[in-house]
């Protein structure tokens, strides 16, 4: 399977990225020198095989019970300090570009 | 302590604690000294992204306060350590090497920096790294690379490079990393000192900026395995914070460093000494194993049949998780925003074609392809299986050996600029290391020896799910046949 220049423009779409031409090109250049690379995997028989999404399915933990908090309300990060890093607040909200004209 | 002492042989915690105990040098004096080496060396290496000296000096006059009213010291007490940069401190900035969190300053404290803090350390600053922790050797940092102290011209390996080659060159005494594919022990190997990857669930990764979810971890980079295990026993626990971290007890992992390795059964994978290895690394790993099995050691040949479909695997993970985490950096509620956007979408496009660097875009275009409709299961899922055969070749081999011993890397630090056209040759500079990545299992890289152009080369011990005193104590028996020779 190889990567056309068109599924580099979709995929950078699905990512919210806006590549320039230049990027573009070293992109498809890249992403299909590493999907050749990657193509070894299709060597291996995986029909039975679980697929694993994490570690602690394979380490035996204590019941779930012991290690999640209680459900209970407790005070969050202080919205000034987190209001504070970011590009446009009034205050209260996160301020962006219009989203819709009228 | 002089400067130049510092460069050959940093303090170690046991002396620094001890000075400050016995009041012959006070935690402040530890700290100027470690910021000077800081101004002498760190213009050449730039391990450094921020300092915080007023910061780092109040929590050095607390331990001395302690110290004069003779109440017992903490175990880090005075101890300078650097934080890797996608740790986040309380007030302080947290770039993740990138552009598009210049200027973010964290809210709230990474758990593992908070435990370091509660026994005593004092935090000297923020440290360099690859952007988002996704590079092998630290050229990807938005703010500009980082150099080996061994020599000017070589990377200090990656993501954690600034963490190693802060220790290696005195201008910490302890540093915290993390490590996703190798980020703590390619690093480690490359700059000759000690980085531990703790079992996935050991340490908590609340405040830790997310790369790939179900493979990042924290751990400790030391001069020595000792303070290494110490660090590790500070940082190690559940915390509330992080669901992913486990209720497991903690133990000493100080203890039993010194039984030495005679009765010990170790396994040597012959998938990690094929095509791509040096001869040098592997002269210098051969010759540690003769000298662990004349220390009574059992050397044990064993398979791992699956290693060859780890770095694809890896890398196929590692970007799907990281297509999701780095989603939320979009220009709205931290750092860099485009400024000549008109509409949310391109506002969004914008600013993170402008924020993030070419490999970070790279790791983002792949997992969303990864993750696409039509993909999926050719790669995502197929990964996600060939992951657990990876993961039972360990559970197979640790139903025979104590533990496993392999090159950490197949290289000794490479020359800037040698791999950054070909991503490829990059990855491979990760492939000893990845495997661990993904069955969740610990391991720890200590120096081995030297190439004969005089870089270091570590010795990977991995070890079971949470057999981190096992591996410390392999690697102490490698550290103390080193300083024999």
């Amino acid at each position: 399977m190889s990567v056309s220049l068109d599924d580099v423009r979709h995929v950078a779409e699905l990512a919210n990225l806006e590549l320039t031409a230049e990027e573009e090109g070293r992109m498809l250049r890249d992403l299909n020198a590493i999907l050749a690379h990657v193509a070894q995997m299709n060597e291996l028989d995986t029909s039975d095989v679980e697929p694993m999404a994490q570690v602690s399915e394979v380490v035996q933990q204590a019941q779930a019970d012991t290690f999640l908090r209680k459900d209970e309300v407790r005070s969050s990060l202080d919205r000034v300090q987190v209001m504070a890093s970011a590009p446009e607040t009034d205050g209260t909200f996160f301020k962006v570009p219009k989203v819709i004209e009228r | 302590m002089t400067v130049e002492t510092a460069v050959s042989r940093p303090p170690s915690i046991g002396e620094v604690r001890r000075a400050i105990e016995s009041g012959s040098r006070k935690a402040v004096e530890w700290t100027e000294a470690v910021f000077e080496q800081i101004r002498l060396r760190d213009p050449q290496i730039h391990a450094y992204l921020s300092l915080h000296p007023e910061r780092a000096l109040a929590q050095a006059r607390r331990i001395d306060e302690m110290a004069a009213k003779g109440d017992p010291l903490p175990p880090l007490a005075g101890v300078p350590v650097g934080i890797k940069d996608v740790l986040t401190i309380e007030g302080l900035p947290a770039t993740a090497g990138s552009k598009i969190l210049e200027g973010y300053i964290a809210p709230y404290t990474a758990t593992s920096v908070r435990r370091l803090e509660e026994a005593g350390a004092v935090i000297l600053g923020k440290i360099n790294c690859d952007e988002f922790a996704m590079g092998s050797s630290n050229e990807n940092s938005a703010y500009g690379p980082v150099r080996n102290p061994h020599a000017l011209d070589r990377v200090p390996g990656g993501s954690s490079g600034g963490s190693a080659a802060a220790v290696a060159a005195g201008m910490a005494v302890a540093a915290l990393g993390t490590d996703t594919g190798g980020s703590i022990r390619q690093p480690a190997s490359f700059c000759g000192v000690v980085g531990v990857l703790p079992t996935y669930g050991r340490v908590s990764r609340y405040g830790l900026i997310a790369f790939a979810s179900s493979l990042d971890r924290v751990g400790p980079f030391a001069a020595n395995v000792r303070d290494a295990a110490t660090v590790l026993g500070v940082l190690a626990g559940h915390d509330p914070m992080d669901a992913t971290s486990s209720p497991l007890p903690v133990p000493d992992y100080t203890a039993g460093l010194d039984q030495g390795v005679a009765g010990l059964k170790l396994g040597v994978p012959s998938e990690y000494f094929a095509e791509g290895l040096d001869p040098e690394v592997r002269a210098v790993v051969e010759r540690t194993m003769d000298e662990l099995r004349a220390a009574g050691a059992e050397i044990r040949p064993i398979s791992l049949p699956h290693t060859r479909y780890a770095i694809p695997t890896y890398y196929l993970i590692a970007t799907a998780e990281a297509s999701a985490n780095l989603a939320r950096f979009d220009g709205v509620r931290y750092g860099f925003r485009a400024a000549d956007a008109n509409t949310l979408s391109a506002m969004y496009r914008r600013s993170r074609d402008l924020g993030f660097g070419p490999e970070v875009k790279r790791r983002i275009m792949l997992g969303t392809y990864a993750l696409s409709a039509g993909y999926y299961d050719a790669y995502y899922k197929k990964a996600q299986q060939v992951r657990r055969l990876l993961t039972d070749d360990f559970l197979r081999a640790f139903a025979e050996v104590d533990a496993i011993l392999t090159p950490t890397a197949p290289t000794p630090a490479f020359r800037l600029g040698e791999k950054t056209d070909d991503p490829v040759s990059m990855y491979l500079a990760d492939i000893y290391t990845v495997t661990a990545s993904l069955a969740g299992i610990c391991g720890v890289s200590v120096p081995c020896g030297k190439s004969s152009e005089g870089l270091p080369i570590g010795l990977q011990v991995l070890g079971g799910h949470f057999q981190e005193a096992m591996i410390l104590r392999v690697a102490q028996a490698v550290e103390s046949l080193q300083s024999e020779t």
